[in-house]
């Protein structure tokens, strides 16, 4: 059977009828479509989360510094208050939150990367999926299988929407990989297809209209922090979805919103460094003294 | 578009356009030169020439030139292994007419004196076109096989070339022409479905009409 990403309600419909998990259908019919065994592709997809976690790993050095020398290091802070246990929402959260950090970082200073669906979101679905690993004890195999459901999720939105800051925004690169994230938790944490299906539509309506406003041009300032809000608006949408809250606004319909309010966006705050943070007055100091600009 | 489109490339950061793409267009002038590079002129244009430094789009152009892809970790130290290697780079932020936004002209020469110029553009997502080799009008996206054939402009060129290809087994699924006047030099560029090998490319050399060929594997 062949699985179409023109719509999410079509996946939930398909594995809620086959008592199956999105992410299973997902990689059978991903390993008809490229005519390749369903364990080679799980393997590759392991090989993607096994980059993931030595990101997260490499990130928290505390010397760690971007090539233009603007941002490194606060994946470290957060590491620390996370061994110290003095945190507000529970050292797994910070944790949580240090990750995304931490392979954003990383990726600013030119370390190796996944991109989950871009290099300026790459942090908020490693930061999601190995949270789930490591301090949730989630078996391996269910982590990489959540990737494929995590995919899915990001094809329905390719499909409507778009994945790129220049075209939809900051909501289309960390909105959609926060929908992916909140898909792939509520997966992990044993929740239904409707389920994961509602976290998706929570986590993007949280971030519909965020645009895409890069210090310099550079994946750094703010993405990098929205990097890490992004993983816990994850949580978030995941938590909410998991305790039986529902999305009024069906997830399709908010990725058709999303589509809208990206075309509405002024190119200003559409990753052209003309509008929003990057037009601030430090924005502009930071951008001059780096690039003359 | 699969799985993979959404959760991938590997890649080094921080940007798929300005390191990943850029680290691509440089293989495939690395490729086109056939040979070491030892002079590098590498011209950036538009968001390229701007924000080239932030980005690593330099280290990513000359880590490509000499031959690594996009995920490999050398990335970052790139000039100073150029350095070793023999390469010398001089990068000119500049104009370029009417080109992408993310837009670099390579001009690359070997020991030998051989050279080649490669105007390319990284086109999102860490894709990229291909758009002029040695100043001839060319589509090349570097995900498929691809051969650069430099030709006569005379009737049947074409023909002896791709049925050429069609006798070995290989599928066509981009072909594009250009040329400088009618019956002066062109090229076609012809991207496939599967490889093409050593010995098909010395038998589309031989066919008359062929000025040269240059097969290229997926960057």
């Amino acid at each position: 059977m062949e699985l179409r990403y023109n719509n999410l309600a079509g996946l939930v419909c398909a594995a809620t009828e086959s008592g199956r998990q999105i992410s299973e259908l997902v990689l059978a019919d991903q390993a008809e479509q490229m005519e390749k065994d369903p364990e080679f592709l799980f393997q590759e997809m392991d090989r993607r989360l096994t980059v993931m976690d030595e990101a997260a790993d490499q990130g928290v050095q505390p010397d760690l510094r971007s090539t233009s020398g603007l941002t490194g290091g606060s994946a470290y802070l957060l590491r620390l208050a996370a061994g110290s246990g003095n945190t507000l929402c529970g050292s797994v959260f910070t944790r949580a939150l240090a990750r995304a950090l931490a392979v954003s970082e990383l990726n600013a200073a030119m370390g190796r990367i996944v991109a989950a669906p871009t290099a300026g979101s790459c942090g908020i679905l490693p930061a999601a999926v190995l949270t789930m690993l490591h301090d949730r004890s989630v078996p391996r195999r269910a982590c990489v299988m959540s990737l494929f459901t995590a995919s899915a999720v990001g094809m329905v939105i390719a499909n409507n929407a778009c994945l790129a800051g220049a075209q939809g925004g900051c909501q289309a690169e960390c909105g959609s990989a926060s929908a992916m994230a909140a898909a792939a938790l509520v997966e992990l944490a044993g929740g239904s297809p409707k389920m994961a299906a509602h976290a998706v539509a929570i986590a993007l309506k949280n971030i519909l209209g965020l645009v895409c406003d890069p210090v310099a041009g550079l994946v750094e300032i703010p993405c990098i922090k929205r990097n890490a809000s992004g993983v816990a608006n994850a949580f978030t949408a995941a938590e909410l979805a998991l305790a039986g809250v529902t999305s009024a606004i069906p997830a399709d319909e908010v990725i058709v919103a999303m589509k809208h309010i990206g075309d509405a966006m002024p190119s200003a705050l559409r990753e052209t460094s003309e509008g929003g943070l990057a037009a601030t007055p430090t924005g502009r100091r930071l951008a001059a003294e780096l690039f003359g600009m | 578009m699969n799985v993979f489109d959404i959760i991938g490339p590997i890649m080094i950061g921080p940007s798929s356009s300005h390191t990943a793409g850029a680290a691509r267009i440089g293989r495939m002038a690395g490729a086109l030169l056939g040979a070491p590079a030892v002079q590098a002129e590498i011209r950036l244009h538009g968001s390229f020439a701007k924000t080239y430094r932030g980005h690593g789009t330099d280290k990513a152009l000359i880590a490509g030139i000499l031959g690594m892809k996009p995920d490999d970790a050398r990335l970052r130290d790139s000039p100073a292994l150029a350095k070793q290697a023999g390469l010398s780079v001089t990068i000119i932020p500049d104009h370029i007419e009417s080109a992408h936004p993310n837009t670099a002209l390579i001009a690359l020469t070997a020991a030998d004196g051989r050279r080649v110029s490669v105007q390319g553009a990284s086109v999102g997502g860490g894709n990229i076109l291909i758009t002029r080799v040695n100043g001839m009008p060319v589509e090349i996206t570097g995900q498929y096989a691809s051969l650069i054939v430099l030709h006569r402009d005379a009737p049947g060129t074409i023909a002896a070339v791709t049925d050429c290809l069609g006798s070995y087994g290989v599928n066509i699924c981009n072909f594009r022409l250009a040329r400088e006047q009618k019956g002066g030099t062109a090229v076609m560029t012809i991207e496939t479905d599967g490889s093409i090998d050593r010995a098909l490319n010395e038998k589309i050399r031989a066919l008359p009409n062929i000025i040269g060929s240059t097969r290229l594997e997926p960057v």
